[in-house]
């Protein structure tokens, strides 16, 4: 018999035959029952695995969707009612989906919210944060795609506001918008495109990023709540003595998460689905009209800070590109927080109080600007925007310094807490 | 085969695969173009987007019209002459009185306040220049827009209202000073024919046979 390669399994049955031809058992201890995971894991880090359920959940449903769904202007609102009125429990899978867009973008933000607290972006996990970023920017191009799909009037001047964006660019502006659209307006092709991107491309390009995203993170291995390194003190067999193996502790304890979850998650698609307005617009109710704008165009909240920068910042010189910029340069500034943070410390436990003062600054004028974005541009609100949007980028823009001048704590040797 | 190693040119080496590399990325590059064409308006999107003819001679005086060319609303809008004789009044309240910074065809560029080709009538994209809602109409100071909110003061001279983002545009579509929107109204290019048919999306009306 020729020799099997050095790194195929030895078992016999039916395990053993496939291990020599695919790396079955290897890859599940590296990844699962051998990957060493710290032990003082909290509440927070529930999410990561959560987004994971959601991103299953808008796939499967996502699929039975497309099969009673239509992809054009005249038939795709009719065919939405069609699958929440006549198809048998159509209803159903179109709310696990609708809700797990907005819980997709609750869990994810908390998740990056984590990583703020913990440091979890410095380095060695750069790389591991930039994919997490990339996942976020395609996520958000997916929800946006997927709320036009619809063809409620919010849909379509949804994708009015969002696609007429590129035409504040200079020189190409105009030019780009209508290839985007593939019309002189928002239409048929539009929404054709939208739904194949949506469906197709998208999911494809964030399954990809997913797997470089969990993969970066176990090569680099996770961090904890003290952002300290569990493989400096190691057991004889060189397992790090404040680590567990993934399998089973954090699955049986991920489990105990995702069931609290889905509690919650099937509370909302059962009894309120739309969620006051929040995750489904009651204008987005009456059919697309290209010739009635509804008489406020809020985006779904999950988008609202970004849309309140937007309209923060007046146009001048002839031209609003400045809010695209200042929006778009929110998004872009994240991929640089691996570099940004100069403390000597990642954890917020041992950073000092300068740091928290900015990240609850931080967090509190995200959600005020959050309510900005649903709110018209009138009385309080622009002035608040603007002040909100100055403390987003202070966050940001000021970190190198405000991290190295802050006083730090001792950082323990081993991970704190009763585990 | 002989033992010898023989000595590897690699300066011809790389040159090959460099040539090789290049060729294949001029290669995709091509064969991307159908790909990328294919998002550009479709011959039938061009069909469907033809000019329009609309019959100004039936709106009154006061009265608006909403038209749709090429998936887009044109308001086809016909003057009180009060107000067009009070449009060169507030030019000092404008962001862009001439029109300098804004988009029209050359004609109505030239045509000053009224921006038109006949005064009387104006005819102008429904699509805000901020982030492109549709703006609504009231065109006698009293008018009201029953728009939640929409404070227009007591000096409002008349004209467009957008309710996503509180542009306020003058009766020839001309931005007020410190709105969301940066530029006027845009006017299609358009001719007006005989009896006041005005065809939207040309600039020389069409010759009629007499």
């Amino acid at each position: 018999m020729a020799a099997a390669p050095e790194s195929a399994g030895t078992g016999k049955g039916l395990i053993g035959w496939i291990d020599q031809r695919f790396p079955l058992t290897k890859l599940w201890k590296e990844q699962v029952s051998e990957y060493y995971a710290p032990k003082n894991f909290n509440i927070w880090y529930y999410f990561g695995v959560l987004s994971l359920v959601v991103l299953v959940n808008q796939l499967v449903t996502g699929i039975f969707l497309t099969m009673s769904y239509k992809p054009s202007a005249a038939e795709a609102f009719a065919s939405v009612e069609y699958i929440m009125r006549d198809v048998e429990w159509g209803w159903l899978i179109r709310y696990m989906h609708s809700t797990g867009a907005s819980a997709f973008f609750i869990v994810v933000y908390l998740h990056m919210f984590r990583a703020l607290l913990y440091g979890s972006a410095r380095k060695p996990r750069e790389l591991l944060w930039i994919f997490g970023v990339l996942i976020y920017v395609l996520l958000m191009a997916e929800a946006f795609m997927g709320y036009v799909l619809p063809w409620g009037n919010m849909s379509y001047w949804g994708a009015q506001v969002i696609v007429s964006l590129f035409s504040s660019l200079p020189v190409i502006g105009a030019t780009l918008v209508e290839w985007i659209r593939g019309d002189y307006n928002i239409a048929d092709p539009t929404l054709n495109r939208f739904f194949a991107l949506h469906v197709a491309a998208l999911p494809l390009a964030l399954i990809f990023l997913v797997v470089a995203h969990l993969m970066a993170l176990h090569e680099v291995g996770s961090n904890n709540p003290d952002g300290i390194d569990i493989h400096k003190y190691q057991d004889a067999k060189g397992h790090p003595l404040d680590g567990v193996p993934f399998h089973p502790y954090y699955t049986v304890k991920d489990s105990v998460g995702i069931a609290a979850f889905l509690l919650i998650f099937a509370a909302v698609i059962f009894f309120a689905p739309n969620f006051f307005g929040l995750f489904l617009e009651s204008n987005n109710f009456e059919p697309a009209n290209p010739l009635q704008t509804p008489p406020d165009i809020t985006p779904v909240w999950y988008f609202t800070p970004f849309y309140a920068m937007l309209r923060a910042v007046p146009s001048a010189f002839g031209t609003q590109v400045w809010g695209v910029l200042v929006m778009g340069g929110a998004i872009v500034v994240l991929f640089f927080v691996p570099w940004l943070d100069k403390s000597p410390v990642r954890s917020i436990r041992y950073k000092g109080p300068i740091y928290k003062i900015m990240l609850a600054l931080f967090s509190v004028s995200f959600i005020i600007l959050a309510v900005c974005g649903m709110n018209p541009p009138s009385g309080i609100y622009p002035l608040l925007a603007r002040v909100c949007t100055a403390i987003y980028f202070a966050f940001f823009l000021l970190m190198p310094w405000y991290t190295k001048i802050d006083s730090v704590k001792p950082v323990p040797e081993r991970v704190t807490g009763h585990a | 085969m002989s033992d010898e190693v023989e000595e590897v040119d690699h300066s011809r080496r790389r040159l090959l695969t460099a040539a090789t590399v290049g060729t294949g990325v001029i290669g995709a590059a091509f064969a991307a173009i159908p790909f990328l064409a294919s998002w550009k308006p479709s011959t039938r999107a061009k069909a469907l987007g033809a000019p329009v003819e609309v019959d100004a001679s039936k709106l009154e005086a006061g009265q608006m019209l909403k038209v749709v060319w090429r998936g887009q609303a044109v308001f086809v809008v016909r003057r009180v002459k009060a107000a067009v004789d009070q449009l060169g009044g507030h030019d000092a309240m404008l962001a862009d009185p001439a029109s300098i910074d804004s988009t029209q065809p050359d004609y109505i560029k030239a045509s000053g306040a009224a921006r038109a080709r006949n005064p009387e009538y104006w005819v102008g994209l429904a699509v805000c220049t901020h982030l492109g809602c549709s703006p609504l109409g009231a065109f006698a100071p009293n008018d009201s827009f029953q728009v939640v909110g929409a404070d227009l003061g007591a000096n409002w001279p008349g004209g467009f209202y957008c309710p996503c983002h509180g542009s306020k545009y003058d009766l020839s579509g001309r931005v007020f000073k410190s709105m969301p929107a940066p530029k006027n109204l845009a006017v299609p290019p358009y001719a007006i024919g005989a009896n006041s048919r005005i065809v939207i999306g040309v600039d020389d009306a069409p010759k009629t046979v007499s």
